[in-house]
């Protein structure tokens, strides 16, 4: 026998005023490690993604729909970029790398992105089957891509035109799978990665071997190609520290994709283009210098992830911060419901705590059985508030693999959660103080001569 | 034994007690006398260290309660007096065998179930040992409240009223068990009462 057992027989005799305090508790707890959980996966994940990407280059528009749809892959793009705009930025002094991506077509919500090899290259993707893309219409896709839809190395399929659902397709033109990527736990995962050609062809832009012009949405753009030869098809060859060279020979092409809402016409007669070019800086002072540059001086837009990142965070941390406190005012109530179950446990049982007394316990002894039972509230409410956070964290976490970007588990521990913890098991101490400190003074003389 | 010297106690400035002197040599039962509101009851608790007297001095197995801090004389209560209450103030949410370990662990003393089924037999409700007090009747109540007394081998047992609540029958082989068990203790034995039933089967009694 000893004082934990006596303070769970009082607690088990209390079932329904426990459950409801442990339920509180349970879910306060749960909704503030629910969050933890989840802002700390999802800064990681948008940390991983955007690694080494000093600057995204795109059309004018929001930066941060710059940044979500450059690297994300999450919003529309803002636009159409010319590709020789893009070249020049490469001859950069302080530029090392470009990686250009053309966007605009889906396959079953997931996007189709015409690169060049550097773009996988840079999240350290490994084909797991088959090979990179290389030839036009040749697609590699990413592991969660070739697992939700079932392609597989040999399978063909057909884009649809636009980033969500029901577009229309592009069926002349289907991809063959020619290769899986292995999970990298990042955005590449969730792409179908083609030629930068490739999505040329597909859009009916006319170079070398793929001469198709009709795709009539695309008229005002396949007018265009006879201006062709004003375009440089050498442009990609004076590339000063040039990473491989582009799939795509000369572009001769006219220009390229359609990028979400914006016309490409407008810029459509300085050559090929692309959706967004991502950059590596080859030194830290192109930080201060190049982005403000290439803002005031060109037509193009550039941002930088890291300050995007950090706008987008404050912007969801308001939500954040709501649902905390809304958390702390569950744990508050919980504290409430421990006080009062304790106060009215401590009046009904002062006999018990006078025989105690008369049976040798001290005063201090008193105390601390009072201030224990608190303590064993709040540890019930610790392991309920532990297992619904993460159970749900979890729940959510395979709903939304099935949809979109997410990846959430709840199989995961964050530092934060032991200071919730910690917080928790002191809530039940200081619930239990005044409670406590009463059974302390009782006067058990006067108690058991009642 | 026991041995109180001009006790004095005072409570809202009204003396409800003056004793210059009550001496009991081990071993001895005694009945304390009086009728209702004559401080029976404060005279008991000053006599378990429940309370503490306005004035005089206490001294218990050899023991001056004077000389003892708050938590030490309820330490030394744990270990030497036993008491037992009018009304048995059990622990409802335990069973009989965890009514008489939690006094054992209390009281600051090794939990045996031994000594809980020795004492349990010793009262004859060595089958109630695992029910809960509410599945006990008045007598078996009160008996349980006598072990919980004794199991710690008191020097000094207190009853306060033991038998009021009870029917001739209990109340007779109550007392019976109480001076069985103060003798099988070799403790001093207690007994207030304003019962008429039985201020005769002691032959020292104390008049209040």
């Amino acid at each position: 026998m000893n004082l934990l057992k006596l303070s769970l027989s009082y607690i088990r005799r209390q079932k329904l005023t426990t459950l409801l305090n442990t339920f509180l508790l349970g879910i306060g707890i749960a909704t503030i490690i629910l969050l933890l959980l989840f802002s700390a996966q999802f800064g990681e994940k948008m940390e991983r993604d955007a690694k080494g990407i000093d600057m995204v280059v795109g059309a004018k528009g929001s930066p941060l729909q710059l940044i979500l749809s450059g690297i994300y892959h999450l919003d529309v793009p803002t636009g159409n970029i010319p590709l020789s705009e893009v070249e020049k930025l490469r001859a950069n002094r302080m530029v090392k790398e470009v990686i250009p991506l053309s966007l605009g077509d889906s396959y079953n919500q997931f996007r189709i992105v015409g690169t060049t090899e550097a773009y996988p290259a840079h999240y350290e993707a490994k084909v797991a089957s088959g090979k990179m893309f290389n030839g036009t219409s040749e697609a590699t896709i990413g592991a969660q891509v070739a697992k939700e839809t079932g392609l597989k190395v040999g399978d063909t399929f057909v884009g649809a035109h636009g980033l969500v659902e029901g577009g229309e397709g592009h069926h002349q033109h289907p991809y063959k799978v020619v290769g899986v990527l292995a999970p990298t736990n990042t955005v590449m995962d969730r792409l179908i990665l083609t030629s930068l050609a490739s999505v040329w062809d597909v859009h009916g832009l006319p170079h070398s071997e793929a001469n198709k012009p009709e795709d009539e949405h695309h008229s005002d753009e396949a007018h265009d190609h006879e201006e062709e030869t004003t375009a440089k098809p050498d442009s990609t060859a004076n590339v000063t520290e040039a990473i491989k060279p582009l799939p795509v020979p000369p572009i001769t092409g006219p220009p390229a994709v359609m990028g979400g809402a914006l016309p490409s016409g407008a810029i459509a007669e300085s050559g090929p283009e692309v959706t967004v070019a991502l950059v590596k800086f080859a030194s830290p002072i192109a930080t201060v210098m190049l982005p403000r540059s290439i803002n005031s001086q060109t037509k193009l837009q550039a941002a930088t992830p890291a300050q995007q990142l950090a706008n987008l965070l404050q912007l969801v941390g308001v939500g954040i911060s709501t649902i905390r406190v809304f958390g702390f005012i569950l744990m508050f109530a919980a504290l409430l419901g421990v006080f009062i179950a304790l106060y009215n446990a401590i009046q009904e049982r002062r006999y018990d705590l006078a025989m105690m007394r008369a049976l040798g316990a001290s005063r201090e002894k008193i105390f601390l059985h009072v201030l224990l039972e608190g303590l064993i509230y709040a540890i019930m409410g610790v392991i309920v508030g532990l297992l619904l956070g993460h159970g749900i964290t979890e729940i959510i976490g395979q709903v939304l693999s099935s949809a979109n970007q997410v990846e959430l588990t709840g199989l995961r521990f964050v530092p934060g959660e032991v200071w919730v913890i910690l917080a928790a098991l002191a809530t039940g101490v200081i619930a239990a103080l005044i409670p406590a400190f009463q059974a302390y003074r009782t006067d058990i003389a006067q108690t058991l001569a009642d | 034994m026991f041995l109180l010297e001009n006790v004095i106690h005072q409570y809202d400035g009204q003396t409800v007690l003056d004793m210059p002197l009550w001496k009991a040599e081990q071993g001895e039962q005694w009945i304390m006398l009086g009728p209702s509101g004559s401080g029976k009851t404060t005279l008991l608790h000053i006599l378990a260290g429940l309370l503490k007297p306005t004035s005089g001095n206490i001294t218990i197995a050899g023991q001056d309660l004077g000389t003892l801090g708050a938590a030490q004389i309820d330490h030394f209560r744990g270990q030497n007096i036993g008491i037992v209450f009018q009304r048995m103030h059990l622990f409802g949410t335990l069973t009989v065998r965890e009514n008489l370990l939690m006094a054992q662990f209390v009281a600051g003393e090794p939990q045996s179930e031994e000594r809980v089924d020795e004492v349990l037999e010793g009262l004859d409700i060595g089958t109630k040992k695992f029910a809960y007090p509410a599945q006990l009747s008045v007598g078996q109540a009160q008996r349980v409240s006598i072990a919980r007394a004794v199991i710690n081998r008191p020097k000094v047992i207190l009853a306060d009223e033991p038998t009021s609540a009870l029917d001739d029958r209990n109340c007779d082989k109550v007392l019976e068990l109480l001076k069985k068990q103060a003798e099988t203790h070799k403790a001093t034995l207690v007994i207030t009462t304003h019962d008429q039933r039985i201020k005769d089967a002691f032959g020292n009694q104390f008049n209040l």
